[in-house]
């Protein structure tokens, strides 16, 4: 060979290099995104990919004839596997106990065909180099492929492309390669089966490519596989992902993969959410509603005849839109957000309850669980406070404080905290299918040990609560007793800790 | 050749050690303003030319002039108002009080162009408390008589992360990646830091405590002031580089100098002054969406119509006859106006002393050196998403030379959409009048092109939310506290006064903090109070013959 293809080789091992890293920084960083714990997910990758570079290394030796078509054949499998692999991972990811058996095969196929392909092109160059410069050259382009990669990968890769499309673009690269190969080690290479080789390549290329086409797809897909249900809608908000789906018991609603409510047995929970702090105490009137985009707590607000306003303060309009445009959840919240005496705010209710001057007789708060810092801080002292003065001393208030059974510590640091603010909490639980067990509190400005007993005349009828099922819902099961925790402040989300620890301990189990 | 001048101003100013950034960044920011203070009347202070336009006419009367209304001087019109005495006047240069600790604000989002925190005090600097108490800051006192802080104003969890190996984690140190050793080393400083929170000189006094002239002049402790924080760090053994660039950040944080040139003192004094007693948390930090900016208006609002801006004082005259005559040129029409005062409170830095004050030896105040720092305030259409721990107060990327940003929307409870990411810069390697060279070359291409590449390292796609970019050259940002400064005999005897002239600023303590400023600004007020026979209760637990 001239000098020419020579430096196309290295160019050759440049793009293997770069290939090889992106794939397993995908899976490491794929790992830790699917399993947390970054550091040992990282490590163990890092730690299989190595050591199948060695097996690869070691399988060369076997290889003793047409060295430069198993060269190619090695590639294109690496394309089609390294290609496909974060799409492969993404789909398993669904049956999790597979998930990291089927996770370190991939690293360490992949890395037993990247140490392979190595060896076996420095065999091939080697009849046209002497060997201490073959080494340092490929070494050479072997580092830098690793250099390229490490620095294109958090900086423009998964930024740009995500790691769906990172891993079929570089499956692509790889197959081209192996076309080009075909053609570059032409002269090395036998006449019989060639063209069925370049057709294999093409068909590795157009499968990636279509691939790659798809990735939205294969997105949701992976999403319905995480969810179990078909989707029907999407949307990234600027503040959340709300996914619904779709299954025979009804429709669900997803809130950045977290569960809201189940169109089943909804009904369950937010007949248990309003109807304790709307029923107790003189007829409501000006009712507010925090969080509850889904209006169907506002739903339950308006079966009382006495209200005159509720003002409904959720963050997200995409979520308003989705109650007030979606055929399913309007059908569910019976148009609520229609009702004349509805306003709609979409504001952080942190930000809000500081500038609103109007008071309310009755509160509904209905925010998501406390799972990230900017939820959090709609549990501290500080809000609640807030919250107190733009209520009366005879308002009333409900809210949903997550799973006692789960998160004991941060079911009661909610109550504690709300002690702490000016409230008097009774804590409530009650079963919803979907949920399991699931804990509220009501809670009134005076010192006030009564529970709600009573149920008021409604408009509309209800499905689920009674009034003897209202005074059982206040008698606290014995594995429902109170822990002692810390206060949820601002500067101490306490509260976000707690709960990250409670759930995650449970979803492990 | 723009793009290799702006090649040489990275390299020279640099960021990130180690990547070296190409050319700037292709997109920089829409729009953006480069500010500094004002330098113009900083130079006809410093070279005496100064051409009055219309003569200055009859002399006014004041019993006291403050001149400067940075903390220090504000500090002290606070003080002189809280004793009942009114017969004062403040002059600034700057068209806006504050100096250093001065905040902007566009739209509903406020954000400090320097000072942007303050450490909950502890009970022995009543001064101060008696201070955030009135700003209802402090809202009560625990039963051991420690200050309790309004919840809303103490720093909202998560207070920092540091951007490491790709991604943001919790806390200042960078454990992500940390070997055994590292997090052994850590550990130890820590208990070295605990236990010297422990420490008493001969004199009974705390080893480093703030205001720092109530520290122990315990000559064992004052040693350390001779060697820098980089041989304290050999000395003791301490070797892993995170802990390493842990303790330099810390320096370049608070001093703007780098470990190698501060003094072990100084360095010292920060980790320790702030724990209260062995194994406490530091004192938990007070933070508003404009900093200091907060404090600066709360007193200027007290001050009232005695502040008065756009003054440039250019002389300070004692008559033997008794009295003082201040000279003042108005920065925007040129008119000149004298005073004549009874007593004078010189609030400015030491450096431009000597230019302002007749009679005042330049040797004085020769050892004071002061450092630059860039601030930019970057307005952000929305947040850039990014893995990892969220967003915090204070975001800091290991191994870059900036200090990172703190996120001005974070106090707001907005966490979401535009926000204002404050991002500082002190040039901490280069010796200040080079650093100050550098930078003032520098134009606001080059030092948003230095701003940008910085945040691009956490965040690659930020430069597409970037709506503006203002960029802020502080010359003399702070004073530094160098090895065998801080305890100098010049530092010591700075803040004595000459006659009927006073002094307060923060540079009288060696170290730019808030608490100094705000120390120095009672004091004087104090001497003038003492020197008119102003009946007073003192504020002040303790007043040391030196400073
Ligand atoms: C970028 C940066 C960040 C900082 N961050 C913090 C922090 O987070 N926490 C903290 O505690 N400290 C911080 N500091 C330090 C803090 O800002 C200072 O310690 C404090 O504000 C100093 O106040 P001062 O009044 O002593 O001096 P200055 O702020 O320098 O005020 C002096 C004032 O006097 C005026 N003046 C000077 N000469 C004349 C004259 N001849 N005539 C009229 N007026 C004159 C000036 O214009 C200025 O307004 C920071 C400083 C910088 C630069």
């Amino acid at each position: 060979m001239n000098r020419a293809p020579l430096l196309l080789l290295y160019l050759n091992v440049l793009v293997i290099a770069t290939c090889g890293l992106i794939y397993e920084l995908l899976a490491g960083t794929l790992a830790s995104y699917l399993l947390g714990d970054s550091v040992t997910q990282f490590s163990l990758v890092i730690g299989v990919y190595l050591s199948a570079l060695g097996v690869g290394a070691w399988l060369s030796r076997y290889v003793e004839t047409a060295l430069a078509r198993t060269f190619i054949e090695v590639e294109l499998a690496l394309a089609l596997l390294g290609g496909l692999s974060a799409p492969f991972l993404f789909l398993v990811f669904a049956w999790i106990e597979w998930f990291q058996t089927a996770l370190f095969s991939v690293v360490f196929l992949i890395g037993v065909l990247v140490g392979l392909e190595l060896p076996l092109l420095m065999r091939i160059l080697k009849e046209h180099l002497d060997f201490s410069e073959l080494v340092s050259r490929v070494l050479t382009f072997d580092y830098i492929g690793a250099l390229l990669a490490s620095l294109m990968f958090p900086i423009l890769l998964v930024p740009q492309l995500g790691l769906m499309r990172t891993s079929l673009l570089f499956g692509i690269l790889n197959a081209l390669v192996a076309l080009w190969g075909t053609y570059l080690l032409r002269p090395i290479l036998k006449d019989r089966g060639l063209a069925a080789l370049r057709g294999r390549a093409m068909l590795t290329v157009g499968i990636l490519a279509v691939g790659m086409i798809k990735a939205d797809t294969l997105t949701t897909i992976a999403e319905e596989r995480m969810l179990a249900q078909p989707i029907v809608f999407t949307e990234q908000s600027r503040f959340q992902r709300i996914v619904v789906t779709k299954s025979s018991r009804g429709f669900q609603l997803h809130l950045n993969g977290h569960l809201q409510f189940n169109s089943a047995d909804e009904y369950r929970y937010h007949e248990a959410l309003v109807h304790p702090a709307l029923s107790t105490g003189p007829p409501p009137q000006h009712v507010l509603v925090l969080g509850g985009g889904d209006a169907l707590a506002v739903r339950e607000v308006l079966k009382y005849p006495s209200v005159r306003s509720v003002t409904l303060v959720d963050i997200d309009p995409a979520m308003t839109d989705l109650a007030m445009n979606f055929p399913p959840l309007v059908e569910l919240n019976e148009d609520a957000l229609r009702d004349p005496r509805v306003q709609v705010i979409n504001r952080d209710a942190f930000v809000w309850i500081g500038e609103t001057p109007r008071r309310f007789d009755t509160v509904v708060i209905d925010f998501p669980d406390p799972g990230t810092f900017s939820v959090g801080k709609l549990y501290t002292t500080a809000f609640f406070r807030q919250l107190r003065t733009r209520m009366t001393d005879e308002s009333r208030l409900s809210i949903q404080c997550t799973s006692p059974l789960v998160a004991p510590k941060s079911y009661w640091c909610i109550l504690k905290t709300m002690r702490a603010s000016g409230f008097e909490p009774q804590p409530y639980s009650v079963s919803v299918p979907t949920f399991g067990v699931w804990g509220f509190a009501y809670a009134t400005v005076q010192p006030d040990q009564r529970v709600p007993s009573q149920l008021a005349e409604l408009e509309g009828p209800l499905r689920f609560l009674t009034t003897e099922g209202l005074r059982a819902m206040f008698h606290l099961p014995s594995d429902i007793a109170p822990v002692p925790t810390e206060l949820n402040q601002l500067n101490n989300q306490i509260l976000v800790r707690y709960y990250e620890q409670e759930w995650s301990a449970a979803d492990g189990l | 050749m723009a793009c290799s001048r702006r090649a040489w101003i990275a390299a020279t100013l640099g960021t990130t050690a180690g990547l070296v950034p190409g050319c700037a960044p292709r997109d920089l920011p829409p729009a953006g303003t480069l500010l500094s203070p004002n330098v113009v009347a900083g130079h006809w202070i410093r070279d005496g030319r100064l051409d009055a336009t219309r003569s200055g006419g009859r002399a006014r009367r004041a019993a006291v002039v403050i001149v400067g209304g940075g903390i220090a001087g504000l500090s002290t019109a606070w003080r002189l108002r809280r004793a009942g005495f009114d017969d004062f006047i403040l002059l600034e240069l700057e068209s806006q009080p504050g100096g250093t600790s001065r905040a902007g604000r566009q739209g509903r989002q406020a954000y400090p162009w320097g000072a942007h925190y303050v450490p909950v005090p502890m009970q022995e600097n009543a001064a101060l408390i008696h201070l955030l108490e009135e700003m209802q800051v402090v809202v009560g006192r625990r039963a051991d008589g420690q200050p309790v802080v309004a919840e809303t104003q103490l720093c909202r969890d998560p207070q920092e992360r540091v951007f490491v190996e790709g991604r943001w984690q919790e806390g200042l140190y960078p454990a992500l990646g940390a070997a055994d050793q590292d997090l052994a080393e850590l550990e130890r400083f820590r208990q070295h830091m605990d236990s010297w929170a422990g420490r008493h000189g001969e004199d009974g006094r705390r080893a480093f405590a703030i205001p720092l002239a109530h520290s122990s002049r315990d000559p064992r402790f004052l040693a350390l002031d001779r060697m820098t924080m980089g041989d304290w760090l050999r000395k003791h053994a301490y070797r892993s580089p995170r802990l390493r660039w842990l303790v330099d950040y810390a320096c370049r944080d608070d001093y703007g100098l780098s470990v190698e040139d501060t003094s072990a003192w100084a360095g010292l004094f920060y980790f320790v002054s702030r724990i209260r007693l062995p194994g406490q948390p530091s004192q938990a930090v007070i933070t508003w969406p404009e900093g200091n900016g907060r404090i600066v208006q709360h007193l200027t609002d007290r001050a009232g119509p005695a502040v008065h801006t756009g003054w440039a004082v250019h002389g300070i005259t004692q008559s033997r006859s008794g009295g003082a005559e201040v000279r003042a040129l108005h920065t925007t029409d040129r008119t000149a106006a004298h005073w004549q005062a009874e007593q004078v409170v010189y609030a400015g830095p030491q450096f431009a002393a000597p230019h302002v004050i007749d009679g005042f030896d330049r040797q004085r105040s020769a050892d004071f050196r002061y450092g630059s720092w860039i601030v930019s305030n970057v307005h952000l259409r929305k947040r850039p998403p990014e893995p990892g721990f969220p967003m915090c107060w204070d975001n800091v990327i290991y191994g870059s030379r900036s200090l990172g940003y703190v996120n001005a929307a974070h106090q707001t409870g907005r966490d979401h959409g535009s926000t204002v990411l404050s991002w500082y810069y002190p040039l901490a390697s280069l010796p200040g009048p080079v650093a100050r060279r550098r930078m003032l070359a520098a134009d606001w291409q080059d030092l948003a092109a230095l701003t940008v590449t910085d945040l691009q390292l956490p965040h690659p796609n930020i430069a597409g939310q970037i709506e503006r970019l203002d960029v802020m050259r502080w010359g003399h940002a702070m004073v530094q506290p160098r090895a065998g400064f801080v305890w100098s005999r010049q530092r010591r005897a700075a803040a004595q006064a000459l006659g009927r002239v006073h002094f307060a600023n923060t540079d009288l303590s060696g170290v730019a903090l808030m608490e100094e400023a705000f120390y120095h600004g009672i004091r004087a007020a104090e001497e003038v109070l003492a020197a008119r026979g102003h009946p007073f209760e003192s504020m002040l637990t303790f007043v040391p013959h030196d400073c």
